[in-house]
């Protein structure tokens, strides 16, 4: 593995030369809370922060994206396929769930056999610097999930923070290509044994411990179960862990009038909402709370697996930190796991 | 524990026992630092998990036109108006709820504690005795709780539940009426200003609809911005689309809103658009001289006429 270093004085001036080159999207701070969004300048990126509200998804599938679009003149239809040429970005200082994330992303989206174009198109054109976690947050559970608190999945580059100075790990071509660009100082030996500390601490205060192709089988065993009417009770049905969640993915196509146009737009959407599972017959087989969350929590843990041979949760907790009614996730999994 | 969660789980078993209800919904710890979450509590043995604090703040009575059976309630100021409210609409039927009234001096915002020591110059807060403190490198701060107060707990003039079976520990002062003076400072400010205000704060709307969901009044079995057929609002995240939903809900909710501010902290993203419902609010008492949730026999404003009722908006001829 191939390290370098770089001062955290020199972080500004590393991204304001990198702007140049990239759409950068990084953690910026805005009325209080942080945010993944895009940057015009070095200055703007929070590097100390413990994760962004809002995950990095919305930089491969936006909320909000303008597929086709139609317009008819003197009785001539144009269509108009919005498959522009894509400018290249970085995702930085992403933690490694959300890195990790993306590889998820890729199976459903990029898959060999079914590839969704509009996707594939940004994804080429993203490179990630994420930034190893040295202090966990209560609410965060990557080791669960497979992942970790520098794990290098999906990431080209990993920073991982020794106090003045971050090391740079240096994982894919795509990133060494990038540090080769830049004049990043040599990594010290005694700069390595820390990072090793680091990392084991790190990783040490995080739970819980759940081995996932039990909890699959115990989950399997559930779905007729009385348990999850109890487990959904509290729930609100509403998007927030959806919509925060770095690996949920699903999403609606509406079709919107728009400046003379037609345009057809895919949205997120969410296996919460009642809407989400309603056939033009009327019939919803997804009808309470009980069929969603469950829904939500099989798709995850049981049929991402059958699907992609990995679970579609990266455990970067922000559905635990943001739920309002504090309906935690790792308590579900120990609810069954512990069966 | 504190004294009022005994008393709680004493009179939550008592209408257990005595088949008075079904189920008693209720708080209780919560996974994660700083929170209380909601729970429905079927036997005497699991009334021990109910809980009173500062973190109470989910309007429980969201719940109650949805559990099947007889329900008890552990209820504020906010969920009592909110109960009033729903009795009137016809949507809960009084005897078929008992409500256990707490007292509450205003609830504290989980994840405004929890953002104050989000950068790692602090690395945690804590509560001792009441107080709260931030660790950091250097010094160990004090906090004054009131300072994360939610913002609706500062106005609040019904801390005290306005109807109740049974009223957990002595009644509290309440504040004096309320003025509406952010409704005044609001209207005084430029249009231009306060487009701005409102647009900046829609502006994060992920249209999550966690605001409508918390809400204990946005009970429609078809929300209208879920409606298909036909489709009344774009769903889309842009300006016009966001902005129609949250102007079309909040006129929805006039002199109905009870203003817990569910809404507003149940967001992720920190939209604070309450002045909304809060001009709704003085507009409804300026033009009707009433308030919303304190009386189950007062008729709801907008759902009656009354010859006398202010016509200004009627167009001379």
């Amino acid at each position: 593995m191939d390290y370098k270093s770089i001062r955290k004085s020199e972080i500004t001036e590393f991204l304001d030369n990198l702007i140049k080159e990239y759409v950068i999207f990084a953690p910026i701070e805005k009325d209080d809370i942080v945010l993944y969004g895009r940057i015009k300048s070095g200055n703007e990126v929070i590097l100390d922060y413990s994760n962004s509200v809002n995950s990095p998804k919305e930089a491969v599938i936006p909320q909000l994206e303008t597929l086709i679009s139609c317009k008819t003149d003197k009785d001539i239809t144009c269509v108009k396929e919005h498959l522009d040429e894509q400018e290249q970005f970085l995702l930085f200082g992403a933690r490694p769930c959300d890195a990790r994330s993306l590889l998820f992303l890729d199976k459903v989206f990029s898959d060999e056999e079914c590839k969704d174009i509009y996707y594939v198109n940004r994804r080429n054109a993203v490179t990630i610097i994420s930034l190893g976690c040295t202090l966990p947050q209560e609410t965060c559970f990557c080791t669960t999930t497979g992942g970790g608190p520098f794990s290098t999945d999906g990431s080209d580059l990993l920073f991982i923070d020794i106090g003045d100075s971050y090391i740079v790990q240096i994982i894919t071509e795509k990133g060494a290509e990038l540090v080769e660009k830049l004049d990043l100082r040599k990594t010290q030996d005694d700069e390595l044994t820390g990072m090793d500390m680091l990392i084991k601490k790190s990783r040490a205060s995080i739970e819980p411990e759940i081995e996932l192709d039990k909890l699959k089988d115990k989950l399997d065993r559930s779905f007729e179960g009385s348990a999850w009417e109890i487990l959904a009770e509290k729930c609100l049905s509403c998007g927030i862990c959806t919509y925060l969640c770095p690996a949920c993915h699903c999403f609606d196509i509406v079709d919107e009038e728009r400046k003379c146009e037609v345009e057809r737009i895919r949205l997120w959407d969410s296996c919460q909402f009642p809407h989400f599972t309603m056939q033009t017959s009327g019939f919803n087989p997804r009808p309470t709370y009980k069929e969603r969350y469950r829904q939500r929590i099989m798709h995850k843990f049981s049929y991402c697996i059958d699907n992609y041979g990995m679970v579609g949760c990266v455990g970067c907790g922000r559905c635990v930190t943001q739920c309002p009614v504090n309906l935690d996730i790792r308590q579900v999994l120990t609810s069954f796991y512990g069966k | 524990m504190t004294d009022v969660s005994s008393k709680i789980r004493e009179e939550a078993r008592k209408l257990l026992k005595n088949g008075e209800v079904d189920v008693i919904i209720g708080f209780e710890k919560g996974s994660i630092p700083f929170s209380a979450t909601p729970c429905f509590v079927r036997n005497e043995a699991d009334t021990d998990k109910l809980i009173w604090n500062e973190y109470c703040g989910n309007n429980l009575a969201r719940y109650l036109s949805e559990v099947r059976g007889k329900a008890g309630i552990i209820a504020k100021g906010c969920d009592t108006r909110a109960i009033v409210e729903l009795i009137k609409e016809k949507q809960i039927q009084r005897e078929r709820i008992s409500i256990i009234g707490v007292p509450c001096e205003g609830m504290l915002d989980r994840k405004r504690i929890m953002m104050s020591c989000q950068r790692k110059d602090k690395t945690g807060i804590e509560d001792q005795d009441g107080q709260l403190l931030t660790r950091g490198d250097s010094l160990n701060t004090a906090v004054k709780k009131d300072e994360f107060l939610y913002p609706a707990c500062h106005v609040c003039t019904n801390r005290n539940p306005v109807m109740y079976d049974v009223l957990i520990g002595n009644t509290i002062e309440e504040r004096k009426t309320d003025d509406f003076a952010d409704v005044t400072e609001f209207d005084e400010k430029h249009s231009e200003e306060r487009w701005a205000y409102i647009t900046d704060e829609i502006g994060r709307c992920i249209r999550c609809y966690a605001c409508r969901n918390a809400c204990p009044l946005c009970y429609c079995k078809e929300c209208f911005v879920d409606s298909t057929q036909p489709q009344w609002v774009g769903k889309t995240t842009e300006q016009s689309d966001t902005l129609s939903f949250h102007i079309m809900r909040s006129i929805h909710l006039a002199g109905r809103c009870i203003e817990c501010g569910a809404c507003e902290r149940a967001c992720p993203v920190l939209v604070d658009i309450r002045i909304l419902n809060r001009k709704m609010s003085a507009d409804v008492k300026n033009l009707f001289g009433y308030k919303t949730g304190l009386d189950i026999d007062q008729p709801a404003p907008l759902s009656i006429f009354k010859p006398d009722d202010s016509e200004e908006f009627m167009l001379d001829v």
